[in-house]
């Protein structure tokens, strides 16, 4: 399949949206080569708890060890094949156990005990043979916290891979006093039936939300303006919905900065550092941990959310982040977890959980016409009506400085050229 | 067969031979071991593939209904009714007027969750933000719904808790099924209403509680309005 004649530099094909077979290769030269993410290090906090989790179209569980390690291991027995963990997450004990013939594993997957394992005297399934073990990830590194796994033995570091994204994980972990955050163990799980490709194109595009949104944007704004008439102010969490009912032009100025392999930031818009209490409260507990000039290099990124393309948007000032695991070319589960700063009052805990339930839940007023724009999306590029996707809005306006792309707009569609970019060179290699 | 023990030893394996006939002739039984450590529990005594099992002490028994005058039970009944039809016939206002003016209609993920506030939810709203979700699906650009939907709610198994302190607890079961384009989804779960009166005598909600049994699913797609 030539996949270069699918990929030009102002559009693209239909068919890397809808195509099984370009959906197989992106899982095999993509997904199950690259860093992907696991999970945050507070989900499996003791000895024996696990997380399982999908790395491409690889059925994985992230593990902690006896020495405070984590390990991710292939979800597979060797004996028979049968996926040896049946539960989202949970503790194994000492071990963990296949429940077809018992065989056992220690937690870094390397095998326990083999019942009746004389039965296996001189063939090559004896215990000596490491394919006896539960296989492990190739690589599994961490940033702050945030567990990565690469099914590749080569290939970049974890931090070579994230390059300037790393930020996402400064910029939440940085707004506590211990530099650190803990997951909150309740996951939202939506599933888009579109291609992944929607969500990530989508999160970086700034003209979409005064379309797409304004439905919600307009009727949060009527009960703000009300609030505040009647009590002076209104509570930080109605702004995260009427916000989205700016003006075309307001959404231009908001900049994006996108990096090579992918990586994205859509700057702030939000102004999410009000005078009150608790955030005066919260700044001088970082005063005092990091110093003036520290924090206050910390709280000044213009971050609104980070893209770790292909799969992971990080909303860092908010501490929520969503990872997507594609399932078919039509077919993506987007799963969304929020953190807590560690040391920080629980006032700032709740005006984030704000944004999360109003815009990440299931139920959410924002997401709601995203999901609608991605599964017409997805149907309308079955059509033989034409066969390209336009990404020309400001083209030849890009301004690249070391590999790093720049527009003098918000809204350009640089942010889809340069993720096509560097899908194009993945599917290359 | 009962008596194979009566032909050859309960533990006697035969042996192969020269062909299986004599195989076929002999039977062997094996016992379950009554004390003996076998199977995954004789490999990793600590191991268990299940979440924890909750414990069911009395404390978490459902509390029996009172068995209230038939005035209060109608009413309660009548009330719960009465949501189901507004929410099926897209009266939003009118939904939201059920609600005390400190009202709070709640859906968490999980049923440990105890609070409406603090932790994650699927909806957690108030009446400013139920007038915004209104304000949303009545908007003409409201894209998610084009086209339109139809809901269908069944509420039964009305069972009254307490009426202390002039609030009724009332918990109840539901099913609503919901028809967008070709297709038909399930919500299934429970409902728990506190209700109070307000100066008119007027039963009103001040916090209604869902439990979705799929709280925990990944959705399909999203949730429009309160279920």
């Amino acid at each position: 399949m030539d996949l270069s004649a699918l990929v030009e530099p102002d559009r693209v094909h239909r068919t890397v949206y809808t195509d099984q077979q370009i959906f197989d290769i992106e899982m095999e030269k993509i997904w199950e080569r690259i860093w992907i993410y696991c999970g945050h290090v507070s989900q499996v906090p003791n000895p024996g708890d696990y997380y399982a989790v999908t790395i491409g179209r690889q059925p994985m569980l992230m593990v902690r060890q006896n020495d405070g390690s984590v390990q991710v291991l292939y979800n597979r027995c060797p004996h028979r094949g049968v996926e040896v963990v049946g539960n989202l997450k949970g503790n194994t004990g000492s071990a963990l156990v296949c429940s077809y013939h018992a065989w056992s594993f220690h937690l870094d997957g390397s095998v326990r005990a083999i019942p009746l394992a004389k039965g296996y005297e001189g063939t090559r399934m004896t215990r000596d043979n490491p394919d006896c073990g539960m296989k492990r990830a190739a690589r599994v590194d961490s940033y702050r916290g945030f567990v990565f796994a690469s099914l590749a033995a080569d290939g970049p570091t974890l931090l070579e891979f994230l390059g300037e994204a790393k930020v996402a994980f400064d910029d939440m972990c940085d707004r506590s006093p211990v530099g650190e955050v803990e997951v909150v163990p309740i996951c939202h799980r939506v599933m888009q039936h579109s291609n992944w490709k929607f969500f990530m194109e989508n999160q970086l595009d700034a003209l979409h939300p005064s379309v797409t949104h304004q439905s919600t944007g307009i009727a949060a704004g009527r009960v703000e303006k009300r609030i505040k008439a009647e009590q002076g102010s209104a509570p930080l969490y109605y702004h995260y919905l009427s916000a989205f009912a700016s003006s075309f032009e307001q959404w231009d100025s908001v900049q994006t900065i996108n990096f090579p392999r992918g990586h994205g930031i859509l700057k702030a818009y939000m102004g999410l550092r009000p005078r009150d209490p608790d955030t005066v409260a919260h700044e001088e507990l970082l005063k005092r941990a990091y110093g003036e000039a520290k924090t206050e290099e910390y709280l000044s990124r213009s971050i609104h959310h980070v893209l770790v393309y292909p799969y992971l948007s990080v909303q860092s000032p908010l501490q929520q982040l969503r990872c997507l695991r594609p399932v078919a070319p039509d077919k993506t589960l987007s799963e969304i977890w929020h953190f807590r700063l560690k040391g920080v009052p629980e006032a700032i805990y709740r005006r984030s959980l704000w944004y999360y339930n109003l815009v990440n839940s299931p139920a959410t007023m924002i997401n709601a016409d995203d999901l609608e724009n991605w599964t017409k999306g997805q149907w309308g590029l079955q059509s033989k009506g034409g066969d390209w996707v336009s990404f020309h809005r400001y083209y030849g306006d890009d301004r690249e400085e070391n590999g790093v792309t720049y527009s003098n707009h918000g809204t350009s569609e640089a942010v889809m050229r340069n993720q096509f970019k560097a899908w194009s060179k993945y599917m290359a290699a | 067969m009962a008596n194979a023990k009566d032909n050859v030893g309960p533990r006697a394996i035969p042996s192969a031979g020269p062909d299986f006939e004599h195989l076929l002739a002999q039977e062997v039984v094996i016992e379950g071991a009554e004390t003996a450590p076998t199977g995954a529990q004789a490999i990793a005594p600590d191991h268990s593939p299940r979440a924890p099992v909750p414990t069911h002490d009395a404390a978490a028994l459902p509390a029996p209904a009172l068995v209230a005058s038939d005035d209060v039970q109608r009413e309660v009944e009548q009330i719960l009714y009465r949501q189901a039809e507004l929410l099926d016939g897209k009266h939003w206002q009118a939904f939201i007027d059920l609600f005390a003016a400190d009202g709070v209609y709640w859906m968490p993920v999980t049923r440990e969750q105890t609070e409406w506030e603090g932790s994650p939810s699927i909806f957690a709203e108030d009446k400013p933000m139920m007038e915004i979700r209104k304000g949303r699906v009545s908007h003409p650009n409201a894209w998610s719904q084009a086209p339109m939907w139809e809901t269908n709610h069944l509420v039964s198994h009305v069972a009254i808790e307490s009426t202390a302190n002039g609030a009724i607890e009332v918990r109840s079961r539901f099913h609503m099924m919901e028809l967008r384009r070709d297709a038909i989804r399930h919500f299934g779960g429970s409902y728990r209403h506190t209700l109070v009166r307000d100066a008119a005598g007027a039963l009103k909600i001040k916090l209604q509680r869902v439990d979705l049994f799929n709280g925990q699913a990944p959705f399909d797609y999203v949730l429009q309005i309160w279920v």
